[in-house]
């Protein structure tokens, strides 16, 4: 990063940022700041944060809709939520632990980042409860694009496009998201020491009853012995939630239809809710040196990450979301996942942060990137040649 | 509807043409006698008619791609159709392009359990999706009304909605992967088996895109473990107010219904007069409401709504006690738009989506300018979601009223997004709402969508006409917007 880079750009209006877009100049453009060790941006000018577009617009709970601005810290919007009975039902990790870093999510970067914790599975993703935004492209323009409502299929939704591009189309600067009533009950059951293709076939057991589990996760024992865990043995873990009658109800189920994985262990509201935001934040691999990944594969086979490549794991989705500490040539974990079907992004370490893509998909979208921002201005190399 | 106008030069070419499809597409996938094109000359919108220059029904990828790669080559255009169920006239035919009809990818290619999805052809229809896991407990959870018809391709092409998408989403919320060929001829494959692909999320886009940007040629969904059970209920009311309130309480209440219908008078009468399902006619709103989950979650939730509709004075309660009786409170939902069929020679169907606590505004107001223009209107709703079906009734031989039921139109959907909604909540824009984009979007917002387009196809060769009120050639979009001057930002903190 060149000397001008140092100082922090934070306009208070959507067009302010948009003239200093229109400059011309490359700019890495953060939120809080917290993700910026994901991806390299090569030769930035400038740093341009929306952390001075931290404005909550508009929040009819009614509505199931709220709008704010891209700046609003994550942390304080799950207080605004809670205090009405909601939620973000993609329950986004903030992974500040686990990425060392002292700032405070955004909500634009955790949709610019597309990131969704345990409920992925049942609730769907942040990109899924994205429904409106207004961005700045690279030419310097204000666009918006989607609605705030929760149904609308009126022109292309750009808001897909935006979600997970790390910043390089649009700079968002205000965002509308589904939001929905936070489950009134909620209990996890714990099973203990199995093998990662045990809990594999355990998850797809209990993903594919009529139970409605809305997280499933896999420890294996030398993960779940590091702190904050510190157990004795693998735990398998698999969340209920919703209302209590219907919990309970489920709960029966569930531990009838897994009878046959020996002990189970039930967490009550508290400790469920402490268990999944150390599952979300992958607290297990905060005090590790070694390169970090995040991998996404076919849940079915998610096991398989770990049984191929050396290296500490730990499964959430039920095994479509592989988390890997490990010294493994890059070049080797890339290509085991790519056999399994998946990506891995690097979040810590020296590869590439973004896998890349084929040959026509690349074009494409570069031709996408293109049209966004056609002089390259923002976050120049981010997402490697894209 | 102004339609692109066709270039004789391409009319001129049309025996060349056809000898060309056909030999990329031996055998009978090419149709290009008159008469054999009269089925594809509407849509589900068949207000609007067209015949095409031809037809060409390709049954596999390779061919897709040979027939795209020779239209780009020879500035054919292409208009891709699944079943021709769009309410909007996504599939509506160019006089001076071909059809390409999906019809032919018809086969369920895999159903993985394990990973809860299934591998389609396009053209296998929604329904046959659900059909094909029934058996086994799953199912796809968007269900439009013409699901016994629409083919998935179509689906996403439109991301097609349904009653149950308050809780489980549109076709984009149930997708994991496709696989389209673009106007190139090239094939690319987005997504698919996991929850998230490598790259930007053109699979996003695409969903919904209206045949725009690519031909999809399969299609990775999401499998559902069908609930243990469903419980449908029928509130009835002495106004729409009322019955709005209710649903609002419903929500605030933390309950989200599978389903959250709400019908008009007219709507309910028309219905009940067709199939019988034991609505409450003297009702100036009903509203169906359905449950889903373990039986104790059903019982729960149904006895709590029972007690918040109680609460805002309904004048009738009924909760479905078998899957009979709940198949009977659909059925007259379901039947809705042939019911209103029965009532009018010809109708619209609108598809704004509003704040919901706008309802009894924008439902008093449709009323009035129904008087106004002299035409009827009643009102089928997705309340949970806020998406409006007014039906429009109008007689297409009487002179004017089509005209007039169009402007109808046009104002409630302007009223819509007035009230802070949108113009289509799952209809899609097509060519029945393009030319109000311009309600919602500027020309920088449309222009930002335009160049998307032409990043996938810059001839601008698939389905042109639809979506955008203009169209703009690639390289005029494409010049760079500089702005020169301030370089100082005294207006910014500086740290």
């Amino acid at each position: 990063m060149t000397e001008a880079a140092a100082t922090i750009l934070r306009p208070k209006t959507a067009e302010a940022l948009a003239r200093i877009v229109a400059q011309g100049r490359r700019l890495e453009v953060i939120g809080g700041g917290t993700k910026r060790g994901i991806g390299r941006v090569a030769g930035a000018q400038s740093v341009l944060s929306t952390s001075a577009l931290n404005r909550v617009i508009d929040y009819a709970p009614e509505e199931l809709v709220l709008t704010a601005q891209a700046g609003v810290r994550l942390a304080d919007l799950e207080v605004l939520v809670a205090a009405q009975g909601q939620m973000l039902p993609f329950e986004p990790p903030h992974l500040t632990r686990l990425l060392r870093t002292k700032g405070q999510p955004t909500l634009g970067g955790v949709l610019a980042a597309n990131l969704s914790g345990p409920r992925r599975i049942r609730a769907g993703a942040a990109r899924d409860h994205f429904l409106g935004a207004e961005a700045v492209t690279g030419r310097g323009e204000i666009v918006k694009s989607g609605g705030r409502v929760v149904k609308n299929v009126t022109g292309y939704d750009l808001c897909k496009l935006l979600a997970g591009s790390w910043g390089t189309l649009g700079v968002l600067t205000q965002v509308s998201l589904k939001v929905l009533p936070a489950a009134r009950a909620e209990l996890t059951l714990l099973y203990f020491g199995l093998s990662d293709a045990q809990a594999g076939q355990a998850m797809t057991q209990a993903l594919n009853a009529p139970v409605d589990v809305s997280a499933a996760a896999h420890v294996p024992a030398t993960t779940a012995a590091r702190a904050p865990l510190k157990a004795a043995m693998a735990v398998t873990a698999l969340r209920l939630e919703g209302f209590a009658a219907s919990v309970a109800a489920r709960a029966e189920h569930l531990a009838a239809a897994l009878n046959g994985l020996g002990r189970c262990e039930q967490l009550d509201a508290g400790h469920s809710r402490d268990f999944w935001v150390q599952i979300r934040e992958v607290e297990a691999f905060s005090k590790d040196p070694r390169p970090l990944w995040r991998i996404s594969v076919p849940p079915a086979v998610g096991w398989r990450v770990g049984a191929t490549i050396p290296g500490d794991v730990l499964y959430d989705w039920g095994g479509g979301l592989v988390w890997l500490l490990s010294d493994a040539d890059p070049a080797q974990v890339r290509g085991v996942v790519r056999t399994l079907g998946g990506h891995a992004t690097c979040y810590r370490g020296d590869a590439p942060a973004f896998a890349p893509l084929d040959g026509s998909l690349a074009a494409l979208s570069a031709r996408v990137k293109a049209a966004f921002d056609p002089k390259g201005v923002l976050n120049p190399g981010r997402m490697g040649a894209i | 509807m102004k339609m692109p106008l066709p270039d004789p030069a391409l009319m001129a070419r049309k025996g060349e043409i056809v000898r060309a499809l056909q030999r990329l597409v031996p055998g009978e996938g090419v149709i290009g006698d008159p008469s054999g094109l009269v089925p594809f000359q509407s849509d589900g919108l068949s207000a609007y008619r067209q015949t095409p220059l031809a037809v060409v029904l390709p049954e596999t990828t390779a061919q897709v791609s040979a027939v795209l790669a020779w239209c780009q080559a020879n500035g054919v255009k292409v208009v891709p159709r699944g079943a021709g169920t769009s309410l909007s006239g996504g599939a509506l035919p160019l006089e001076d392009g071909i059809v390409l009809g999906m019809a032919k990818f018809n086969r369920i290619l895999e159903v993985d359990y394990p990973n809860r999805c299934a591998v389609v052809q396009p053209g296998v229809t929604n329904l046959a999706i659900t059909g094909a896991v029934e058996a086994d407990g799953f199912y796809y959870a968007p269900d439009p009304s013409s699901q016994i018809a629409c083919t998935i391709g179509g689906n996403v092409a439109e991301n097609a909605g349904g009653v149950h998408c308050l809780k489980y989403g549109l076709t984009t919320n149930n997708l994991l992967g496709c696989e389209i060929v673009l106007m190139s001829g090239e094939v690319v494959r987005l997504g698919g088996k996991g929850f998230d692909a490598a790259g930007y999320d053109l699979l996003g886009v695409v969903t919904g895109s209206e045949g725009l940007l690519g031909v999809v040629t399969e299609v990775t969904v999401r499998l559902l473990r069908k609930p243990e059970t469903a419980r449908a209920m029928l509130l009835g009311f002495a106004s729409v107010e009322a019955a709005a309130g209710c649903v609002g309480d419903i929500i605030a209440a933390g309950v989200i219904p599978a389903g959250l219908e709400m019908m008009d008078a007219p709507a309910i009468r028309a219905a009940e007069a067709f199939v019988g399902a034991g609505y409450p006619v003297e009702a100036a709103a009903l509203l169906i409401v359905e449950l889903d989950g373990p039986e104790a979650e059903c019982a729960e939730l149904s006895a709590q709504v029972a007690q918040l509709a109680e609460a805002r004075g309904a004048t009738s309660i009924r909760t479905s006690s078998s899957e009979t009786e709940r198949l009977a409170f659909w059925a007259g939902r379901k039947a809705a738009f042939p019911a209103v069929g029965r009532i009018a020679p010809d109708y619209f169907c609108m598809d704004g989506t509003i704040p919901r606590r706008q309802l009894p505004h924008v439902l008093t107001r449709i009323g009035e300018m129904a008087r106004q223009y002299g035409l009827g209107v009643a009102n089928v709703f997705h309340a949970g979601d806020g998406n409006l079906h007014p039906l429009i009734l109008y007689d297409a031989d009487k002179p004017g009223e089509l005209e007039a039921a169009e402007a109808f139109g046009a104002d409630i959907l302007k009223l819509c997004v007035a009230v802070g909604g949108v113009l289509t909540g799952e209809h899609g824009v097509g060519v029945e709402k393009r030319d109000l984009m311009g309600e919602m979007f500027n020309e920088t917002d449309l222009a930002c969508q335009q160049r998307v387009k032409c990043a996938f196809d810059p001839d601008l060769l698939l389905n042109p006409g639809k979506v955008f009120p203009r169209l703009h050639r690639c390289a005029e979009l494409g010049r760079v917007h500089v702005h020169r001057g301030a370089v100082a930002f005294p207006d910014l903190p500086r740290f």
